[in-house]
């Protein structure tokens, strides 16, 4: 079963500590601007919003690779960067349309969220639940709960009798 | 290790950035931040010189744990001589500057002498330069962020500037980093602005490691977060209530500082408390509070993030003020709100943005503009004084009014920027002034939390609860619950709270991880990272050494023991009401004991033993 990170923005209070763990876990020191996930901060309206990759199934970063250095993971789902043949030509970094392939001038190479091989750090590091990695077919699961709660009239003859 | 042993040395007035190396020796006697950077100071300066002077020096600096993953990892401080209080000044900011300046690669910045045009620092990485503010220069800290960040073409950079109000002298200015965090007491603001400097600009990409054993690191970190998420006050009360908590549970203590701090009760509380943030505006159905806010690697996030109602007069005609920003905290809505008699949140809220937006201290403020008030009352300042506004406690367009004419600096808002000191002196009544060492009370009555009252006098910055916060043990019941009303004891007490504070604040963490964690949960987390063995009697030994400091300073710049006291009002009127009734603070019981317990001499100086035992010179 593949996994999905899910974020909840409006549980997020902009701490970074999913930028502190993900630099920790890819670059062995705490480095929010090498970060895979990003926390974005929209002060006029009082949001905060971790962001990062979506492993996209027909991923454009992996289709515009020219020398096949972003590897799909089978297990997890994710699209992995392998760093002895990437080139640090950064084609990859234009045709994500969603900003989160980037490249890193230490090593010369791109990076992006690679689910750290199935036990995503930044999910284990937010305090308050805003990200976390759930079954990737189901990542509507707790809306579609909430909803069921707020939306069901209970009516049913069971629920008028007590239910069983 | 966890210090990245470099100093960058701004010459302010040759317009020159050196390197230079971390003194290790010292960071084993002084851990960080506030111990080793007063360190730094009290080897450099003169501790009588003039504070708005270029002999002074203002040091900008970070803890060993700043920029680390420990929670609330991401503090700084600003150490220099206070033109307040003219006692060592040290502030405490979060926010996101301090992580961002390790991760450049500094431990501190020391800026010296005075520019002879308006600069700023632009720091990135190792690249670090003086360059011209004249453009930002008269202009508040909000636009000051937005101009750099546009000039840099940067999003990411971290800032921290002067507003007007420091420019044009007000004695209380802050630093004011991340829009709306700051680094608020003492006038730290007024020094930076008097060496013409506007702004520190920060982006830092080198990352901070050099972490001693980092898998024992993060088995401390972890562990101590743990420890967060069960606590009552840092897992819940602060994350859902922020600091606010506080305003409804020590009204009911009967220390809720009221009118000038003539009554301990204020009968509005509840409607300019934490609970009252949460409630629906009638006007437009939302709340005052938007969100709770993380400062960098907090995993408690008690940050309040507000917005004004758009139909209240502070703003009806200012678009500018309906988003949200830094709302408000506990300290700051006690003094803008209680200690003037005023219940408008909306005021409160508006009278907070301003102290962000052009950056001064609203504990400070609040308590002059009391003073003001109380002055106006019997008639020692006058409508010809204000420039035709009327004063009275309770009077929101009074507030509006105060904070509007602070930032500018114009008419009587030059004599609010002296603080409630200078002011009460000017219009001859010093007694009015609610104040120690020349700085002005937070939001703890000493008559109804005994301990306090020591806490306050004996304070190395002035009044001030971050310097030994006995509320914790005497309202709270952390680590113990003690007597408020009660003197036995407190001495200890206070001491052990001011050693073990003073460890904190040079650690990189934030002192309020202490409602949950004792220095023996903090300990491990330094050790993992710090070159050295770190225990818990270690740390609150450096502590120690550093309260000695900042009082030899103190005592070199002419503190005496006569300084070490509190306004009459404290000492002589009784609580009228509430469970502290009929009690003053007894801190004639409690201070020779204090003295004692510090090895002092009955004269408050350290004896020789004293002064051998922690390497005062």
């Amino acid at each position: 079963m593949q996994r999905s990170l899910l974020i909840d923005s409006g549980k997020c209070t902009g701490c970074v500590q999913c930028e502190l763990a993900c630099s920790l876990e890819n670059e062995g020191i705490f480095n929010p601007s090498k970060s895979r996930i990003r926390m974005f901060t929209f002060h006029y309206e009082g949001r905060f919003v971790p962001y990062t990759c979506t492993q996209c199934s027909e991923a454009w970063c992996m289709q515009a690779c020219p020398v096949d250095a972003i590897a799909y993971d089978a297990e997890t789902g994710a699209k992995v960067i392998v760093d002895a043949a990437c080139v640090g030509c950064r084609v990859c970094t234009i045709a994500c349309p969603f900003g989160t392939v980037n490249y890193n001038s230490s090593t010369g190479k791109v990076i992006k969220c690679d689910l750290c091989g199935g036990d995503p750090a930044c999910a284990k590091a937010c305090p308050t639940g805003a990200i976390i990695y759930v079954d990737a077919d189901q990542t509507g699961y707790e809306k579609m709960r909430d909803w069921a709660g707020k939306t069901d009239t209970g009516t049913s003859a069971n629920q008028q009798q007590g239910g069983t | 290790m966890a210090w990245t042993g470099k100093i960058l040395r701004v010459d302010l007035t040759n317009g020159t950035c050196v390197p230079e190396a971390l003194n290790k020796d010292w960071a084993q006697l002084y851990l960080g931040q506030r111990g080793l950077a007063t360190k730094y100071l009290m080897e450099e300066i003169n501790a009588d010189i003039d504070a708005l002077s270029p002999e002074n020096k203002m040091i900008m600096t970070t803890g060993p744990l700043t920029g680390t993953m420990a929670s609330t990892g991401g503090r700084y401080s600003v150490v220099t001589k206070s033109p307040l209080t003219n006692c060592v000044a040290c502030s405490n900011s979060g926010g996101f500057i301090g992580a961002e300046m390790k991760n450049a690669g500094w431990d501190m910045i020391i800026f010296e002498g005075k520019s002879p045009v308006p600069v700023y620092l632009y720091l990135a990485n190792e690249k670090a330069e003086l360059l011209p503010a004249d453009e930002i220069w008269g202009t508040s800290v909000w636009n000051t962020d937005a101009w750099l960040h546009k000039k840099h073409q940067d999003p990411m950079l971290r800032i921290a500037a002067v507003g007007r109000s420091a420019e044009s002298g007000c004695l209380y200015a802050a630093i004011v980093n991340d829009l709306h965090r700051a680094a608020g007491r003492s006038g730290v603001g007024t020094v930076m602005a008097s060496k013409n400097l506007k702004a520190v600009a920060v982006r830092g990409t080198l990352g901070v490691g050099n972490i001693k054993d980092p898998a024992k690191f993060m088995e401390a970190v972890t562990a101590a977060k743990a420890v967060l998420v069960e606590n009552a006050v840092t897992g819940q009360g602060l994350p859902t209530y922020g600091t606010q908590v506080l305003m409804n549970v020590i009204n009911e203590t009967g220390a809720l500082p009221t009118r000038n701090m003539s009554e301990v009760q204020f009968e509005g509380a509840d409607k300019v408390s934490g609970e009252a943030m949460h409630e629906l505006r009638k006007s437009d159905g939302k709340p005052n509070l938007t969100t709770n806010a993380a400062c960098f690697a907090c995993t408690i996030a008690c940050g309040r993030i507000s917005t004004i109602d758009q139909g209240h007069f502070s703003i009806a005609n200012k678009p500018e003020y309906w988003g949200n920003s830094g709302g408000l905290e506990y300290e700051a809505a006690w003094a803008l709100g209680p200690d003037n008699g005023i219940d408008d949140m909306d005021a409160l809220t508006y009278a907070n943005f301003l102290c962000n937006e052009d950056g001064w201290d609203p504990i400070t403020f609040g308590g002059t503009l009391a003073a003001a008030i109380e002055l106006y009352k019997i008639g020692a300042i006058t409508k010809e004084d204000t420039g035709g506004m009327e004063l009275s406690f309770g009077s929101a367009e009074a507030l509006v009014w105060a904070a509007e004419i602070i930032a500018t600096g114009e008419g009587f808002g030059k004599d609010l920027g002296l603080g409630s000191k200078r002011l009460c002196e000017k219009y001859g009544h010093p007694e009015l002034s609610m104040t120690v060492k020349g700085q002005e009370f937070p939001a703890y009555d000493p008559r109804g939390i005994q301990g306090m009252g020591l806490a306050y006098a004996t304070s190395n910055r002035g009044a001030c609860h971050l310097r030994g916060y006995t509320v914790s043990s005497e309202i709270l019941g952390i680590p113990e619950k003690s007597d408020p009303l009660a003197n036995e004891g407190k001495a200890g007490l206070v001491k052990a709270f001011q050693d073990a504070t003073a460890a904190v604040d040079s650690s990189g963490l934030c002192l309020f991880t202490t409602f949950a964690w004792s220095l023996e949960d903090i300990a491990p987390q330094v050790d993992g990272a710090c070159e050295g063995d770190w225990s818990a009697e270690r740390l609150a030994e450096v502590g120690e050494r550093i309260w000695n400091l900042e009082r030899d300073f103190n005592l070199q710049a002419g503190i005496t023991v006569a300084d070490d006291t509190l306004p009459k009002r404290l000492l002589k009127d009784a609580a009228n009401i509430g469970p502290a009734k009929g009690r003053v603070n007894d801190l004639d019981k409690m201070l020779p004991e204090y003295y004692e317990l510090r090895g002092w001499g009955t004269d408050g100086v350290p004896t020789e033993e004293t002064r051998k035992r922690f390497g005062l010179t």
